[in-house]
């Protein structure tokens, strides 16, 4: 039990690390993502999208799947992001959730992956997500492009909180942003689920179950005090 | 004798009994602890609680941190193997487009059956239960009442282990001294909802669940379980021990690996196992029961998946428990020039009656909570819930029978959706999200359906599964009565939320668009109803057929009523009872 505790993050062999390499990158600065990829900005710009009109066709799940073992993004299904995409994604991903003093941005805990994860899969439900994710993505690099002559990921948190504004949906959005609100709305759905589920995640929002003991202990007196029922 | 494969058939059994979850693992354990020879039919694949349930993978290590999918419909790690309310290749059909009128039937497909994913709610039902139509004149009365359970709902209790508490309350009854385990406390949203709803008359009591708080008591309830039988005692002392207290950590429905909740595959079957009286064959999908020149059952053809053949076994005496719905295709199905309508079915009651459970459910916003300290709120799943309360007012409400309310709160293990609706992004958002997180509650009811003439189940003419069986066609109606009902259900939840200051989604006013699907509470029940009358009924009270003395229904189709109380503590009593009778019969020579 020792070996599968909560705690424990999943094993990760080399041929499943090697893919994740675009996703670690996301999280360092752009000089050093440009280095790994050994590439330029302009050259990452030309990595060929998937097509976004087109449903994953990969195979189900199954009603016998092994239960009893730790899944890793990828590992069910190819996973569909560009590196450049990806990048987009994990930089949207640590805008919405900016970690906490001390925390790891939520791109380094690979919730990019899960979002990939999602929309790779060849369920009805995560299938409706695929288009909206991919055109999103890619619009958000257009777009920093058409503000700021930079990908989403190399503008300032100013500049990416520009344009988050214009589409996130908590001020009116204006008509021409309307398909970019949906895309946000998914994002964030996605962002935040992947993100609550990891154990970094479970400490930010305040849950502490999940850990084994001898006795439920019930509330704490300064709970119920808090609920008026000391 | 152990899980075998066909070449180790015997060439015949003293019983055979189809299906391993409750009913069946039920069945096993009481006939194989008295020295009968046990054949069990499981029509799904060999499964292992201990070495396949995942304890402890989060939902950020299951595929699409573990969504529900139309495979999977109660999420990735949901125990259930194979099944779900569409099971490939083995259709069902329904008599009617209307959405309201279509049964949903959820079948698994491996060894202990449902009892490995469900709830473990585990209420007794209570006097009125048994006599509903003395009651209200609706309905059908059971040829049985408590008293005649009650020393079987004793002995369940014991052997699987259950928590909760003896409260005294009208028609839900107690349980002897020292039979039930400590029930867990109360979390705190629980407690609040106590103390708002005390003016309402709604009482907020602990649930009755199959889950070893403590350890069961190996010193005392092997002789009060199987007095005079030492060996019966020596191996239940030492089954008790195998198994562990709940840790109050990951979620029942997953199985555990630990046993320390009931299901069959961890309670029933390695008992009746050890003690080397119990052959079971898996991937053996039972078709029709065989009788002799003289009517008599004689065994069971079923299905060797591996190859498609049909196979043919040999028993004294048949136990159906395949689910009420498959046990009433198999009698439908066991067709001969002696019973051209089916076997046990002179009264033309097979499929007849069946029923699920009413229900709905309401969600909303408990400001109260929100900032509530931190602390472990996780335990066991359900520790408290309301039980029906207004059995005074039954004539002023509109529809006859009762429901009780089961509730969640707190802070529980996040999963998709956990951000909530929170607007924006951000430290902002992040702030919403904390606020929001744990300050939900919502209300589910599960109440009572009487039984009637539009619901029920027959062969299909026409569609056959992937083995060449023909299969159940499904017809179904509520009546007012169920309607009604869920629609209290909905204007209760949403009195009690705004009593406690809450916000609640909309409440559903109609009940016809309130009621959830029927079958999909999965609490299927009926199709081969016990009565006083044969021509009423399909078995006696010791769930016989009347046509067939040796061929008994030990699932839940013999119910009469669905109360509201979860359906499968009762169909384990029955079970047991009617398997003692059995043992009993086979003594004296009568089968």
């Amino acid at each position: 039990m020792e070996n599968n505790s909560p705690e424990t993050p999943p094993r990760i062999d080399r041929r499943q690390a090697l893919k994740w390499l675009g996703a670690a990158a996301a999280a360092l600065t752009l000089s050093d993502q440009l280095k790994l990829f050994g590439a330029s900005a302009k050259k990452l710009k030309l990595v060929s999208m998937a097509d976004p009109r087109s449903p994953t066709n990969a195979k189900l799940i199954g009603t016998d799947p092994l239960l009893n073992h730790n899944y890793t993004p990828g590992e069910l299904w190819p996973l569909t992001l560009t590196n450049k995409q990806r990048i987009a994604a994990a930089a949207l991903i640590d805008l919405i959730l900016p970690p906490e003093p001390g925390d790891k941005l939520p791109s380094a805990l690979g919730v990019q992956d899960f979002v990939d994860e999602w929309i790779s899969s060849p369920y009805e439900e995560t299938n409706k997500d695929r288009p909206i994710i991919l055109v999103g993505l890619d619009w958000l690099d257009a777009e920093a492009q058409k503000r700021f002559h930079k990908d989403f990921v190399a503008i300032t948190e100013a500049q990416k909180c520009q344009i988050a504004d214009d589409i996130c949906g908590k001020t009116a959005v204006k008509k021409e942003f309307k398909n970019q609100q949906n895309f946000f709305s998914r994002f964030r759905y996605l962002a935040a689920s992947g993100y609550y589920t990891t154990p970094q995640g479970w400490k930010d929002i305040g849950y502490v179950g999940n850990v084994p003991s001898v006795d439920f202990a019930g509330p704490t007196p300064e709970a119920l005090k808090h609920l008026g029922l000391a | 004798m152990a899980i075998i494969t066909e070449k180790d058939l015997q060439p015949t059994y003293d019983v055979i009994v189809v299906g391993s979850g409750a009913g069946g693992g039920q069945s096993a354990y009481t006939l194989t602890m008295n020295g009968v020879k046990v054949l069990m039919l499981e029509a799904g694949r060999n499964y292992d609680p201990v070495t396949e349930t995942p304890m402890f993978q989060t939902h950020a290590q299951m595929p699409l941190r573990g969504m529900s999918t139309k495979e999977k419909p109660f999420g990735f790690v949901d125990a259930t193997v194979d099944g779900g309310w569409n099971v490939p290749g083995e259709p069902y059909t329904q008599a009617s487009d209307n959405p309201d009128e279509r049964f949903m039937w959820w079948r698994p497909r491996m060894l202990g059956g449902r009892t490995n994913h469900w709830g473990r709610i585990s209420l007794r039902n209570g006097p009125y239960d048994f006599k509903p139509h003395s009651r209200d004149g609706l309905g059908v009365d059971w040829p049985i009442g408590y008293d005649d359970v009650a020393p079987y709902y004793d002995k369940v209790e014991m052997l699987i282990g259950v928590y909760g508490s003896n409260e005294g309350l009208e028609n839900t009854p107690d349980s002897p001294n020292g039979t039930l385990l400590p029930p867990p406390k109360a979390r705190a949203g629980e407690l609040y909802v106590k103390k708002h709803i005390a003016k309402f008359g709604m009482p907020v009591i602990p649930i009755h669940r199959a889950i070893l708080s403590t350890r069961q008591d190996h010193l005392n309830f092997p002789a009060r379980l199987h007095p005079n039988n030492p060996k019966a005692q020596k191996i239940i002392a030492k089954a008790m021990q195998e198994r562990a207290a709940c840790f109050w950590a990951t979620d029942c429905g997953r199985g555990c690996a630990i046993k320390a909740n009931y299901q069959s595959t961890t309670v029933h079957l390695p008992p009746a196992l050890a003690t080397g009286n119990l052959d079971i064959l898996c991937n053996a999908h039972a078709r029709e029961v065989t009788v002799d020149a003289a009517g008599k059952a004689n065994g069971v053809i079923y299905i060797d998946k591996a190859t498609g053949q049909e196979r043919a076994v040999k028993a004294r005496a048949v136990v159906l428990a395949a689910s009420s719905a498959e046990s009433s295709r198999i009698l439908l199905n066991s067709k001969s020039s002696r019973y051209p309508q089916g076997l046990a079915n002179t009264s033309g009651e097979v499929g007849k009656n069946i029923m699920d459970t009413v229900g709905t459910g309401l969600g909303g916003h408990m400001p109260a909570f929100e900032g509530l300290p931190v602390h472990n709120e996780e335990g066991a799943g359900t520790h408290v819930y309301i039980p029906w309360w207004l059995y005074k007012d039954a004539s002023k409400l509109g529809f006859a029978r009762g429901y009780h309310i089961e509730f969640g709160t707190g802070r529980r293990m996040p999963s998709l959706g956990a951000g909530g609706a929170s607007p924006g992004y951000g430290k902002s958002y992040k702030e919403e999200v904390r606020r929001t997180y744990g300050a939900g509650i919502g209300f589910s009811g599960r109440g009572e359906m009487i039984p009637n003439k539009d619901s029920f189940c027959d062969i299909d003419p026409v569609v056959k599964d992937k083995f060449g069986i023909p299969v159940l066609r499904f017809h179904w109606k509520w009546s007012e009565h169920e309607t009604r009902q869920a629609a209290h259900m909905e204007a209760t939840f949403a009195m009690i939320i705004e009593a406690m200051g809450g916000k609640c989604n909309k409440p559903e006013t109609d009940g016809n668009k309130a009621i959830e699907p029927p079958g999909s509470i999965i609490h299927e029940v009926g199709g081969t109803i016990m009565g006083a009358d044969r021509k009423t009924s399909v078995t006696n009270q010791w769930n016989q057929c009347w046509d067939v003395p040796n061929l008994l229904v030990n699932d839940g189709g013999p119910f009469c009523s669905n109360a509201d109380k979860n359906p499968t503590l009762t169909i384990m009593a029955l079970a047991w009872r009617a398997s003692d009778h059995l043992i009993e019969e086979m003594r004296k020579g009568n089968i």
